[in-house]
């Protein structure tokens, strides 16, 4: 197992806390909490296999959150001293005093045993900031150069971030973290007789290291081999006929939709309201806990921060809590929702299940995404099997555009691509689809989940939420799935051409 | 802790590189956040960033960290040099700016912002509660301060600094059983002129234009779109104008065959859309600030002035978002991203209170969500109506409808504007995350496409 790096350990982790909890404690806080981030980011960008944008960055920095009388207060500090660490803790009682006329719910929190001193590290074997950029751009170049043989244009971009949190509570947790994820893409474009069109590679980022590009991972050589070919049957496809099909989705859509349509619907918060301004509420709402019909009964749907190589994945949340897994959907029902120790108790619900997050040191934990995943049926059908049960439909792949309303209704997906599935055979692709449904329809629809064979977990680095604006990093995994009867449209029609 | 202008002027002197370009930004923000008619979350925050751009040859190499320590700046700076040294030749590679000179203020402290800008505004918030309460509603929300300082500094004598403050409040009234709702949003520079009292009454006159619910189906409407939406869709079509794109044949603003569409006319009424530094409310830097380089900005054109600038002029689109390099590449001026954006569209245009008054039948939306482009070609962008969607017939609002996901092009909808009314400062509400000084007109579109309905409410 990897360990946390020293330089970050070496840091003032401790003397910061204890200066910080102690003068919280001092100014009569009831709870406080201190947490301490180095969030390392490489991107790189190519363009045509040259390199076009680099960028190395990290934020580096500190937080105090306390309740005082029953008030959250926040504030978050730079200067890696014990004097500046508690004049941060008393900023943040004096947001807890400023904010107390606006304050009607007395903030308490869920019991959660002190963990004491933990420490956890992702499972990854390269670091990605370990290697060269100089071998990762030629790597990117050489991948590139090779799609460029088919293509007008094609653009590669690595994403690489390192992740360090150190925790302390007033409760006594102590916890030091590190994890690594990394999103190598790469797109290429060309113009055909009837305008231009793109394809992307559809390999999902995932918690590991450098080893994901370069160690058998994931078959980099069989997909950009493949891309040029795809594209060009792309550009030459028929426009689809709008009307309703049966669709087999592959993971690497499907993930998105259940992002969206799940991920974000189940989140507590947003059914309780406190994202209603902003990111929206949800249909799903509390009252039906244990009855909504959310899909067909074959829809088993769990979340969990635990999943190795998963975005979401971390030992101990943002206010201390052990991660976990959990039922969200159960044979149809709606079962669970994802917490933080405030709503967990405000509902009765227990303990929080470890949800809560902070994207940057100068940002507030709010409830974000664990991983939430579609479980596939044991000895379930394959892709092609899933295929060779529809007569008249299409096979989608990839992901693309996405939209869906505030109470995560009503939506709207297209693919990187889609092929008619014509008498349970593939029979090439079409062009400007977009699937649209409602979310308790569409999941409704569901006939059959593939086997664990199928199954892919996909996920992405900035899922928004919150205000002001945080980014997540969230995997989704799944199997293959076919849907009955799903709108499709043909988005030139949809502009008016 | 060392200052700012003290951290470039002894990067600058660190850097072994031909040629170095330094910024740093210094952030202050205070936020507060509610739900239900109480506070949620609340915050402030403070932020330094050095980002050092080394130039060798041709190569760059840029390096950005928080919360620099004076020791730790010999590293950074290393770091940036040592990347430029083994970098690719850059494709965009120009010569530094020259000749801007030093800001006015350059050596003057920052004055972060603090929760003490709320003072006034919280116990006002407090008291809309109240009032809100009473009359059976609720309010969630959020109000954002910041304040950002960023200097410029580069080895070709570049002394730069702005000072930019952003403030903005949003407000969703809910009836108590949150059927119907309503949204305002208002961009501020210190929020000594928020009138939340006000807010909230507005929007409990559209919590009463709600109380008579009309069902309709998807379809093409006449659509009457307030100044926020017609920002949001403009935001997009404005990020989507890289001229370096557009001259790969990528784009909506790609000419078939190769070039670019300037010079198209997009619209039949004299609609003009614009970005000014200088422009009274939404006053923004007046200099390029590029952190790293991307299609659309280049880190050699640092501290280019920027001018006033027309994107579409009478209806014809006249510039795309430039850098030096790609002007050069495409034939026409530099013309580099400006953090605004103004449409007008001629003289006498009409509030959007005359432009209901003289509707026979149509759709009024509040605003629109969940924004994302569909297709490159035509920028198809698909969304959500939200908050609020009413009938209007004879001149008066009637009713509220269902909310539509709707499918549209921007560029597509400035051909078919049959109307555009008086601009006005707004806050666009998709976008207001990244850009919030806008001033815009209510527009009335023929035949606006709702897609499909959407149940949310």
């Amino acid at each position: 197992m990897r360990q946390i790096d020293p330089d970050f350990l070496a840091l003032p982790l401790r003397q910061l806390a204890d200066a910080a909890l102690q003068r919280a404690r001092d100014l009569g806080a009831s709870h406080a909490d201190f947490r301490l981030e180095r969030v390392r980011a490489e991107s790189l960008a190519l363009y045509d296999a040259r390199l076009e944008g680099a960028m190395d960055a990290d934020d580096l920095g500190y937080a105090v959150r306390v309740v005082k009388n029953g008030t959250w207060g926040f504030a978050a500090g730079l200067v890696l001293t014990p004097e500046a660490a508690a004049e941060v803790a008393a900023q943040a009682v004096k947001v807890a005093e400023v904010s107390a006329p606006i304050n009607r719910e007395p903030i308490e929190l869920a019991p959660e045993p002190v963990h004491g001193e933990v420490s956890w590290v992702s499972a990854y074997e390269i670091d990605p900031f370990s290697v060269p950029q100089k071998e990762k751009v030629a790597l990117l170049a050489d991948w590139s150069a090779g799609l460029l043989k088919g293509a007008d244009h094609v653009s590669a971009r690595l994403l690489q971030v390192k992740e360090q949190k150190f925790y302390a509570d007033t409760a006594g947790t102590v916890t030091t973290q590190q994890r690594v994820r990394v999103h190598p893409e790469l797109n290429a474009m060309k113009a055909g007789p009837s305008g231009f069109d793109d394809m992307s590679t559809i390999a999902p980022p995932v918690g590991r290291g450098y080893e994901y590009l370069t160690n058998g991972h994931y078959d980099w050589q069989g997909e950009l081999a493949q891309l040029p070919e795809l594209l060009a049957e792309k550009l030459a496809a028929p426009s689809v006929e709008a009307g309703d099909y049966d669709l087999v989705i592959h993971p690497s859509n499907l993930w998105l939709t259940i992002h969206e349509s799940i991920g974000h619907a189940t989140e507590l918060d947003r059914a309780l309201g406190y994202e209603a301004a902003y990111a929206g509420t949800s249909f799903a709402t509390f009252d039906q806990l244990g009855t909504l019909v959310y899909g067909s009964p074959v829809m088993n749907v769990v979340g969990d921060r635990t999943v190795e190589h998963g975005l979401s994945t971390i030992g101990y949340d943002d206010e201390g809590v052990a991660t976990r897994e959990f039922d969200i959907v159960k044979d149809g029902i709606l079962v669970g929702y994802q917490l933080d120790r405030r709503m967990a108790l405000m509902k009765g619900l227990g303990a929080s299940n470890g949800c809560a997050f902070a994207d940057s040191p100068g940002h507030m934990p709010i409830q974000r995404m664990a991983n939430v995943s579609l479980k596939p049926a044991p000895g379930g059908p394959s892709t092609e099997e899933l295929i060779g049960g529809v007569e008249r439909g299409l096979y989608i792949v990839g992901d693309k555009s996405w939209s869906i309303d505030m109470q995560r209704y009503n939506f709207q997906f297209t693919g990187q691509r889609a092929f008619r599935i014509e008498n349970g055979a593939l029979a090439g692709q079409v062009r400007d689809f977009a699937y649209q449904a409602t979310t308790t329809d569409f999941w409704g629809s569901m006939e059959a989940v593939g086997g664990p064979e199928t199954y892919v977990l996909g996920g992405a680095f900035n899922c928004g939420k919150g205000q002001p604006g945080q980014v997540a990093p969230v995997s989704h995994g799944c199997p293959s799935a076919l849907f009955r009867g799903v709108r499709i449209l043909n988005t030139v029609q949809e502009g008016g051409k | 802790m060392t200052s700012p202008q003290e951290m470039v002027e002894r990067a600058l002197e660190l850097s072994q590189a031909d040629d170095c370009v330094v910024i740093v930004d210094e952030g202050s923000t205070a936020n507060l956040r509610f739900a239900g008619n109480t506070l949620t979350t609340n915050g402030v925050a403070r932020s330094a960033q050095l980002t050092v751009i080394s130039i060798v040859g041709a190569g760059v190499g840029v390096v950005s960290r928080a919360a620099v320590r004076p020791e730790q700046l010999p590293e950074v700076v290393a770091a940036a040099d040592a990347a430029a040294r083994e970098a690719q030749p850059a494709e965009d590679v120009r010569p530094l700016v020259e000749g801007a000179g030093s800001s006015a203020n350059w050596v003057e402290p920052v004055l972060p912002t603090s929760i003490g800008v709320f003072g006034d505004f919280a116990p006002a918030l407090g008291e809309t509660f109240a009032a809100a309460e009473a009359g059976g509603r609720k309010l969630y929300g959020f109000a954002e301060h910041t304040l950002t300082s960023t200097f410029v500094g580069s080895s070709r004598g570049l002394r730069l600094r702005h000072d930019q403050p952003t403030g903005r409040l949003e407000l969703n009234a809910k009836s108590a059983d949150l059927k119907r709702s309503a949204w305002a949003g208002v961009a501020t520079r210190d929020f000594s002129d928020v009138d939340v009292a006000a807010l909230d009454s507005s929007l409990a006159q559209r919590l009463e234009w709600a109380k008579n619910r009309v069902d309709l189906p998807a379809g093409r409407y006449e659509t009457l779109l307030p100044p926020s939406a017609v920002a949001d869709l403009m935001i997009y079509m404005l990020w989507s104008s890289g001229a370096r794109d557009a001259l790969d044949g990528r784009t909506v603003f790609s000419k078939p065959g190769g070039g670019t569409r300037v010079g198209e006319r997009l619209a039949q009424l004299p609609v003009t859309l614009s970005s000014d530094p200088a422009a009274p409310g939404i006053e923004c830097a007046p200099f390029v600030t590029a952190h790293a380089p991307s299609r659309r900005s280049s880190v050699f054109d640092n501290g280019l002035p920027l001018a006033a600038t027309d994107w579409v002029k009478d209806g014809t689109l006249t510039a795309l978002m430039q850098t030096r390099h790609s002007a050069e590449l495409s034939g026409l001026p530099v013309t580099p991203s400006i953090d605004n954006l103004i449409m007008r569209g001629g003289e006498g245009g009409r509030s959007l209170e005359e432009m209901i008054a003289s509707t026979e039948r149509g759709l009024l939306v509040t605003c629109l969500w969940y924004i994302r482009e569909v297709d490159p070609q035509t920028l198809l962008l698909t969304g959500l109506t939200r908050d609020g969607v009413y009938l209007v017939e004879h001149g008066e609002v009637v009713g509220e409808v269902n909310n539509f996901r709707f499918n549209e092009s921007p560029v597509d909808l400035l051909g078919r504007l049959s109307e555009v009314g008086a601009a006005q400062q707004t806050l666009p509400r998709e976008w207001n995350d990244y850009f919030t000084r806008t001033i815009m007109p209510p527009v009335r579109v023929p035949d606006f496409n709702m897609s499909t309905v959407s149940q949310a409410n």
